[in-house]
């Protein structure tokens, strides 16, 4: 279980627990501080506040160990080297999870600069998902994706889920927070709320 | 040893030659002008000072003599450095890590080269140690300003990949590396082509100096090795401090990147 307790960062402040295998929708209109928050629980810019997994505090362990276990998926994800497969410890593990979201099985030798933004975006996911983290932060994973992509890409984390990944799942898809989360929070200025559903 | 001894009223026709690249300015429309007459004031200002100011410690022979003008030659150095970054580190980083950078690394060649090489009697002797610290300094200031100024501007334009790479769990050695390489290969690259084209395209102004002062030839040529290979060690040494410094400044002990910790860009 990930425990947020007063978490804060610039004007965001947040408290809140994720199950196991919970999956919660983060919604909020442009430039509240939803990267922020999802930046924030993996320690990427400094904070304050407590965030423990499983009961053990965030700064018992490194960032890079923690950052494996609570792992940022940004919108647009950056690239370090020039080819595709580069990206990957081993890339024929990446190869069921990249054919699956709709790739070529050859697009390992691609130059990152043919991809499109929606190929970025999937490999970015796959490359996330390698890692087998226990919370997965998603800042708009879908947002470049056609309606059948995404479909993809909400299938195969929902299997993550089932298996008891956990997710945060940042969208401006309506639609989509609510077929994705088990609950879900709006930000807005005076902070981050449970919206009460049905 | 004879040579052939100028005075400044020698100098008045060559500097004639700069100002025909005032004039090529004016005429092409460059805008050069303002900047071509306050560089070549302040060169000849600080040339004719500095000539009249060693002949102080020149005289006095001194340790202490020869440690301030060699601890003023550093702080000028590091200004210059920061003078040179578009973007700069924060408080006393700013000015300490070329500071110390350039000093461990230009003091360490210096005092190898003093100690081991030259051997002169003393070995602080002012005639050799800051001449042979001033061509170290000078070089080695280019490669730690040329390193920090390609680690910080990459910094800021891959802080994508570099957060990517973090965010999966990368260490800062591992998320950076890509940029550290690229820094020092930048840093290292003005000395890698003084040391290609030297003797075919250029010859350096020292060895022309000793030549011009009726040294022979080989001999000149067996200083500026000296030299040169002194330059590389020291502008190798110092590159490497400053950007692997740069990188551990520019990062945190939670292995996040800290471009918060550059100031501002400064307006052209």
């Amino acid at each position: 279980m990930l425990t947020v307790s007063g978490l804060k960062r610039l004007h965001i402040s947040v408290s809140f627990d994720l199950q196991d295998g919970e999956c919660v929708a983060l919604q909020g209109p442009s430039g509240v501080g939803k990267t922020l928050l999802l930046r924030s629980i993996a320690d990427l810019d400094p904070n304050e506040g407590t965030v423990k997994l499983d009961g053990t505090l965030r700064e018992a362990m490194s960032g890079p160990a923690w950052r494996k276990r609570v792992t940022y998926l940004a919108a647009e994800p950056g690239w370090w080297s020039d080819t595709v497969h580069e990206h990957f410890t081993t890339w024929d593990d990446a190869l069921p999870l990249v054919t699956r979201l709709g790739l070529p099985d050859g697009c390992g030798p691609w130059p990152i600069q043919r991809l499109s933004t929606g190929e970025r975006q999937r490999l970015g996911l796959v490359r996330a998902l390698m890692l087998r983290s226990r919370v997965l932060l998603l800042d708009e994973p879908t947002s470049a994706l056609d309606s059948a992509s995404a479909a993809a890409v909400e299938s195969l984390i929902a299997e993550r889920i089932a298996n008891g990944t956990s997710v945060i799942w940042s969208t401006h898809d309506n639609a989509q927070a609510r077929r994705v989360g088990s609950r879900i929070f709006v930000m807005g200025p005076d902070g981050c709320i449970e919206e009460n559903r049905p | 040893m004879t040579y052939i001894q100028l005075s400044y009223g020698d100098l008045a026709l060559p500097a004639l030659l700069v100002v025909m690249d005032g004039v090529l300015s004016l005429a092409l429309r460059l805008k050069l002008e303002k900047q071509l007459a306050i560089a070549t004031m302040r060169m000849v200002v600080q040339l004719v000072l500095v000539g009249y100011v060693l002949m102080f410690p020149f005289a006095a022979v001194s340790p202490l003599w020869t440690a301030l003008a060699a601890v003023i030659m550093v702080l000028f150095a590091s200004r210059e450095i920061v003078a040179r970054h578009k973007r700069r580190l924060p408080g006393v980083w700013k000015y300490g890590l070329g500071a110390g950078c350039t000093l461990l690394a230009a003091g360490t060649v210096t005092m190898f080269a003093l100690l081991t090489e030259l051997r002169p009697d003393p070995w602080y002797h002012p005639r050799y140690a800051l001449p042979l610290l001033g061509m170290i300094l000078g070089n080695t200031m280019t490669g730690i300003s040329l390193g920090l100024d390609v680690l910080t501007n990459s910094l800021v334009r891959e802080r994508a990949a570099v957060e990517a790479c973090l965010a999966l769990g990368g260490t800062r050695h591992q998320a950076l590396l890509p940029i550290i390489r690229d820094a020092l290969r930048s840093g290292f690259m003005p000395i890698m082509n003084s040391m290609a084209a030297i003797g075919l395209v250029s010859l350096p102004g020292m060895m022309t100096g000793q030549i011009l002062a009726g040294v022979e030839p080989v001999d000149a040529v067996k200083y500026q090795l000296l030299i040169m290979f002194l330059i590389a060690g020291g502008t190798g040494l110092g590159t490497l401090a400053a950007v692997l410094g740069g990188a551990h400044l520019l990062t945190d002990h939670r292995h996040r990147l800290r471009l918060d910790r550059i100031a501002a860009e400064r307006s052209e």
